[in-house]
């Protein structure tokens, strides 16, 4: 019964998307105003303003102070009828739509359940913000296709995740769930399927000296609002990144997609890559719905060739990534 | 008015939160027959069939459901395929026959209670508990359909092929022209036009048009409602009397659904699971088991397969894959401890957690709680890092228990492979994941087609 519902409001929301006009041939305004900031280089800065939808649950709360305590710009906070309210010193809003117009807010973190958490990205989609960034993990296929379907017919907003850590730019903005403590401001883009193995290879770059710019956990879902090739244009075009970290898995093509345009990239930064699932066996799901396995298709081995195929340094084992990055960097004379 | 929805949606959420964090169960396999019956009830056309689990229930079930069959077709239920070139462990050769219908009850007998080996199902091979009575069809030609979730457009596709059958592996890559592929609109759903294309990819001759074109509707609506992630076909078949009619069909359900399909995942058979996986669930945990000596603990799907793969490259094999998640409670801790200490095979225990949501602290209080009610026989290795990591590694030291501390995964996984080789090396171990890693190499799954998609 409630997934009827939940059908209705995510087709209704989705057809009022796709009669809005392009934004982008909005008409032109002087201002004579603050000029407003330049883009973030890779989705997030240090002026991205936060509000996270389903801040009053157990995790909300969590990462909230979490992010605020790492210098986040958190401005505000989601919980229909719970609007009016203060949460961790934030104030609460019903929609997405009003902690907007209040907060002025561009970006939104959400952490609610996963028979909900679809209705959100749409809510945060409906409303314009820039970026939302969904950490829930569970969302059923059905729902994120009816998501990824309704994101395809926009420009406006940008969705990262669903069922990923977040997004982190050291020192600046820190989105999700990543513990803050161990990224350090510095030189390497980093963009991960997984979670936790993506904090190996940060705390690894960070041992060695090099730092992170900015760091984009895109997720395990099969059907995400960002993938690998999307991060790898802005790690490319970013001047504070001079060399790219990709940890892959089996299933899926991403890595695939990714090497073809670093190809055709012709890129001179540094690239390093780590494709988690060589030993698993097949026709499995080994956790994540997107890495399954079936005969011969999305394989590790593929993964692997393809990206050494594109020039990048692919490690076999996940404790070598950062010290791989400085060798690179030293044979780039990038390091002393 | 959606505004009013939403908040009564939302208000739930508060009320629910806690029982969310369980969702974390096994992927869904049903048997033939109860797919056969849930597509029965979505209108489309599937053979006549009856279950029996007792060679008793036989002769009821024949006289009911087929009085005037000479001939059926008796099919062992287990949850693999392969089964009509299986070979029980009892002799009895092929998973499937088809006899008069005075020896059903014979082969019935010989097939119920008994295991079957197939390619797919390992050499232990899976019990027999049910057998499918089906009517013997006469199949005027055999087609494949299939509907999946296509991440290219985003959507769900439906791909049909005038010729169906266990070689359509081979047509795809031979004539890849043959195979259509309609994408339907999520939010259109599937238009009269897309289902008449569908059925002149299929290309059916005997069987009505318009017929044709309802079932491949209603197949879609059973792939919507019943949150499938797959739904395979083949043989799709025309009979002589012209019905199109789904003679085998897998369905795969989609786990992150379990909640909104509690009838679907209802129909879980536990006794076509390894017992240790059966147990895993329950306890809300995600874990598959290897053949290997080193049990992992790991949170986060990514390094839980890292870790297995460093495990590999310092020489020693992993047990299983367990990823406690990042809502795990000490209780769940304790459970994937008594699990991993279960298996007999287990020379050691790899605890690699890297917190972000998973808090060190909760870790390590599970880690000495669960050394309270469990024996802990083996040596356990402990690489923590993270939220919380002082307090976690805190516990670990007050506890007094005799742990092998790891600072990093390189670290880890060395003391992980001493740890379980000086336990003495299992030749039979060695070898079951040589095994494992052939499979790897060789196995071919009949879905693939579909998965050209994925």
């Amino acid at each position: 019964m409630a997934r009827s519902q939940a059908t209705k409001i995510l087709g209704s929301i989705a057809s009022k998307l796709c009669k809005q006009k392009n934004p982008c041939l909005s008409s032109q305004s002087r201002h004579f105003a603050a000029a407003p900031s330049p883009p973030p280089a890779v989705f997030v800065d240090k002026n991205t303003r936060v509000i996270c939808q389903g801040i009053t649950g157990k995790n909300g709360t969590f990462h909230t102070e979490q992010a605020i305590e790492y210098g986040t710009n958190m401005v505000g906070g989601v919980t229909p009828k719970k609007g009016g309210t203060e949460h961790l010193g934030l104030p609460v809003f019903n929609t997405v739509a009003e902690a907007k117009a209040e907060t002025k807010a561009n970006a939104s973190v959400i952490y609610v359940p996963p028979p909900f958490a679809a209705a959100a990205i749409m809510e945060a989609m409906e409303a314009e913000l820039d970026l939302v960034v969904c950490i829930t993990e569970g969302i059923p296929q059905h729902d994120m296709v009816r998501v990824k379907a309704a994101l395809n017919s926009q420009t406006k907003t940008r969705l990262i995740g669903p069922n990923c850590p977040g997004i982190i730019k050291p020192g600046e903005c820190k989105i999700g769930i990543m513990p803050g403590y161990i990224h350090k401001p510095g030189r390497v883009g980093i963009v991960s399927r997984s979670g936790t193995l993506t904090y190996e290879a940060v705390f690894q770059t960070t041992v060695v000296g090099l730092g992170q710019s900015t760091c984009v956990g895109i997720g395990g879902d099969p059907f995400n609002g960002t993938n690998f090739v999307d991060c790898m244009k802005k790690f490319l075009e970013d001047p504070q990144t001079e060399g790219i970290i990709l940890i892959g898995e089996i299933g899926g093509t991403a890595e695939e997609d990714a090497a073809a345009l670093i190809k055709e990239s012709r890129t001179q930064k540094p690239i390093v890559a780590f494709i988690a699932g060589l030993t698993a066996p097949p026709g499995r799901r080994m956790g994540h719905a997107g890495a399954i396995v079936s005969g011969g298709k999305g394989t590790a081995q593929d993964k692997i060739k393809t990206l050494r195929d594109a020039g990048v340094t692919v490690v076999e084992s996940p404790a070598k990534i950062g010290a791989a990055m400085l060798n690179v960097f030293k044979e780039r004379g990038l390091v002393n | 008015m959606a505004r009013g929805l939403m908040n009564k949606l939302g208000s739930r959420t508060i009320s629910i939160a806690g029982k969310w964090q369980q969702q974390q169960l096994r992927r869904l396999n049903i048997h033939e027959y109860q797919g056969a019956e849930l597509m029965g009830k979505h209108g489309i056309n599937v053979p006549k069939g009856v279950t029996v689990s007792a060679v008793g229930e036989v002769k009821k079930a024949i006289q009911e459901v087929f009085p005037n069959e000479k001939e059926l077709v008796v099919k062992s239920q287990i949850l693999a395929g392969g089964r009509g070139l299986g070979t029980f462990q009892s002799g009895l050769k092929g998973g499937v026959h088809i006899v008069k219908a005075d020896e059903v009850e014979a082969i019935a007998g010989k097939m119920l209670g008994q295991i079957l080996v197939t390619k797919q199902t390992g050499p232990q091979g899976k019990v027999v508990s049910k057998v499918y009575l089906c009517e013997k069809l006469s199949l005027a030609n055999e087609m494949y359909f299939a509907i999946t979730l296509d991440r290219t457009t985003a959507g769900p596709i439906i791909i049909a092929c005038k010729k169906g059958g266990t070689s359509i592996e081979d047509l795809a890559e031979k004539f890849p022209d043959m195979i259509i592929k309609v994408p339907i609109d999520v939010f259109k759903g599937i238009t009269d036009e897309d289902a008449a294309k569908v059925v002149d990819g299929l290309a059916p001759k005997l069987a009505d048009r318009n017929d044709s074109i309802e079932q491949v509707k209603k197949l879609y609506k059973l792939f919507c409602e019943c949150d499938c992630t797959m739904l395979e076909i083949n043989p799709i078949a025309e009979t002589s009397d012209g019905q199109l009619v789904a003679a085998d069909a897998k369905l795969n359900f989609d786990d992150n659904a379990a909640f909104r399909q509690k009838e679907i995942f209802a129909l879980r058979d536990s006794s076509q699971e390894d017992p240790r996986e059966v147990a895993a669930a329950k306890a809300d945990l995600n874990y598959i088991g290897l053949h290997g000596e080193i049990g992992c603990m790991v949170n986060g799907a990514g390094l839980a397969m890292a870790t297995m793969d460093i495990i590999k490259l310092h020489g020693g094999t992993p047990a299983n894959f367990l990823d406690v998640g990042g809502n795990a409670s000490e209780g769940q801790v304790v459970e994937a401890f008594k699990i991993l200490t279960s298996d007999d095979k287990v020379k050691a225990i790899l605890v690699n957690i890297f917190g972000g949501i998973m808090k060190c602290d909760v870790i390590a209080s599970g880690i000495v709680n669960a050394a309270k009610h469990v024996q802990l026989k083996v040596p356990v290795v402990v690489r923590l890092e993270g939220t919380n990591v002082d307090q976690g590694k805190r516990i670990l030291k007050e506890s007094g228990m005799a742990l092998i501390t790891a600072e990093d995964l390189d670290d880890a996984a060395e003391k992980a492979v001493k740890a379980s080789s000086t336990a003495g090396v299992n030749n039979q171990s060695v070898a079951n994941c040589r095994r494992d890693f052939s499979e790897f190499q060789t196995n071919k799954l009949k879905a693939r087609l579909v998965d050209i998609q994925r």
